[in-house]
């Protein structure tokens, strides 16, 4: 028998880690805002039937960019986990952060199991609360590490440039158009600086919206709603161009 | 519910073992459940009594649920078990449509409730039986659909009015003289809880409106905007204006002899 050749721990993890980056930018990027009343999901998804962003509890979403079977895996076993919690115990006892943590184990097992090549996804768990300072956001990378973001979240493609023109727009209490809007500016800059437009059609646009009635705050935005969202954002953001004082910001927000 | 029972089979309902027992258990039984369509949707209703023997167990229980958010399920029988089902039901309704990113379409759901009154005949069989109603809205045909069940599991679909529990004969009864095709949404409010009256006349484990505790039935709409239960105040509206005209005819609106 032949002796492997003799590569170093520091080695063999930075190959994987290297290895999974890669796929991971390979995807498009996708952005995760904070607005004044909710969480809005936003990423270029030209398919109809996968989809990146997802539902997982009442109040709590899922969004994920890299290899499509991998994170789908892991979406179904998010959903099984938060429905087995719910019905074992209460659906309050259902938390963002018990899920993040059953990712976070998972990816770094898989992370650092030698077998097993690793999984090229970087995936976001939201939660929304009853007000903006009880939303969470959670950014898991893909060696299972946690990180705890706040305002705007970017993962896939360029993220590092999306999310760095992200801190410098976003704020807190945005309007659902405004925020909308500002997603769809940060994702339509290519990496050379260029800009190009995304059609609407080619959006794909979900939110955690704590306004709604129901238990279940997930909703997909899409079709004629979704035009007119951003073209109320457009014209907001044209308006405090102008240094409008008088703002009818809150026709943005409505999503029934 | 398949990876429920593989791994944490103990959860789920007709999975335990029975413990001998001669008799029947005394628990608390849940009692009439009715339902009735009119064009554009389809009406839920019960009355708030449970009953454990010939003692009232609970006043103000409810046994009419959302199963989602085109459907909904009322239970007579056992009410541990029957919330115990119908908790089941709705889990496995939403975990469905959100792991498959669609609805399950209504015969599904028929069917899937099917297997679940199915699997808890054991129990049945020593008195401890759940017979649900089932409605929902059918999006894809767009009408309103009653299904019935018995205790083994057999379904039915049923055209028009249903009723189950202790005084399902008596609702069925005074339904059948009052239903007709072209009822409108109030009709058919009014109309589920002049049947649940009939059913509190003459079965003594069925609850009548409360008038004094301002216990009224439940009563939910399932119209193509989705599963709407009614508030208080307007089903106590509707309990009320019931109860005052039958203070005047004591057996309630008669139906012509021809």
């Amino acid at each position: 028998m032949s002796t492997p050749f003799y590569v170093s721990p520091q080695q063999a993890m930075a190959d994987r880690a290297e290895y999974a980056r890669k796929g991971i930018a390979r995807g498009r990027s996708l952005v995760v805002l904070q607005y004044a009343d909710g969480i809005v999901f936003v990423g270029e998804n030209p398919s109809r039937a996968l989809h990146k962003f997802s539902e997982i509890y009442d109040r709590i979403g899922f969004a994920a960019a890299g290899k499509y079977n991998e994170y789908e895996n892991l979406r179904i076993g998010g959903v099984r986990y938060a429905d087995l919690r719910g019905y074992t115990y209460d659906r309050d006892d259902v938390t963002a952060r018990g899920l993040a943590n059953v990712y976070a184990q998972t990816l770094g097992t898989i992370f650092s199991s030698v077998g097993e090549k690793p999984y090229e996804v970087e995936l976001v768990v939201a939660e929304v609360g009853e007000t903006p300072e009880q939303d969470q956001i959670y950014r898991l990378p893909h060696d299972g590490s946690i990180v705890d973001e706040h305002g705007s979240v970017a993962v896939g493609g360029n993220a590092e440039q999306i999310s760095g023109y992200l801190d410098q727009r976003h704020r807190d209490g945005m309007t659902l158009a405004e925020a909308l809007r500002l997603a769809v500016q940060s994702l339509s800059r290519d990496t050379n600086g260029s800009e190009r437009e995304i059609p609407a059609e080619r959006l794909e646009v979900a939110v955690l919206d704590r306004t709604r009635p129901q238990k279940r705050k997930f909703k997909r935005i899409g079709g004629r709603q979704l035009a007119r969202l951003l073209e109320a954002g457009g014209a907001e953001t044209a308006s405090e161009a102008e240094a409008d004082t008088d703002s009818d910001t809150d026709s943005g927000g409505d999503v029934e | 519910m398949d990876f429920l029972s593989e791994h944490q089979p103990e959860l789920l309902p007709g999975k335990r073992s029975l413990p001998p027992v001669k008799g029947v258990i005394e628990a608390p039984h849940g009692t009439t459940i009715v339902a009735v369509t009119f064009p554009g949707g389809v009406v839920l209703a019960g009355d708030r009594r449970a009953t454990m023997g010939n003692v009232i167990a609970q006043r103000d229980i409810e046994k009419v649920f959302p199963a989602d958010e085109y459907s909904a399920v009322g239970i007579a029988g056992t009410a541990g078990l029957a919330v115990e089902m119908v908790k089941l039901f709705q889990l496995e309704l939403e975990h469905f449509e959100k792991v498959e990113g669609a609805q399950l379409s209504l015969e599904g759901k028929a069917n899937r409730l099917s297997t679940m009154i199915r699997s808890n005949l054991g129990m049945a069989m020593q008195g401890l039986a759940v017979v649900p109603l089932f409605a929902g809205f059918d999006v894809d045909r767009e009408k309103g659909r009653i299904f019935s069940y018995d205790v083994t599991g057999g379904r039915s679909e049923e055209q028009g009015y249903a009723a189950t529990g202790s005084g399902s004969v008596f609702a069925r009864g005074a339904m059948k003289k009052l239903f007709r095709d072209d009822l409108s949404e109030a009709e058919a409010t009014t109309l589920v809880v002049q049947a649940l009256y009939d059913a509190a006349d003459d079965d003594s484990a069925t609850g009548g409106p409360d008038v004094a505790r301002r216990i009224y039935p439940i009563v939910t709409v399932i119209t193509e905007d989705g599963f709407r239960r009614l508030t208080e105040d307007e089903a106590s509206d509707i309990a009320r204006s019931v109860l005052e005209r039958r203070l005047e005819q004591p057996d309630g609106p008669r139906a012509s002899l021809l």
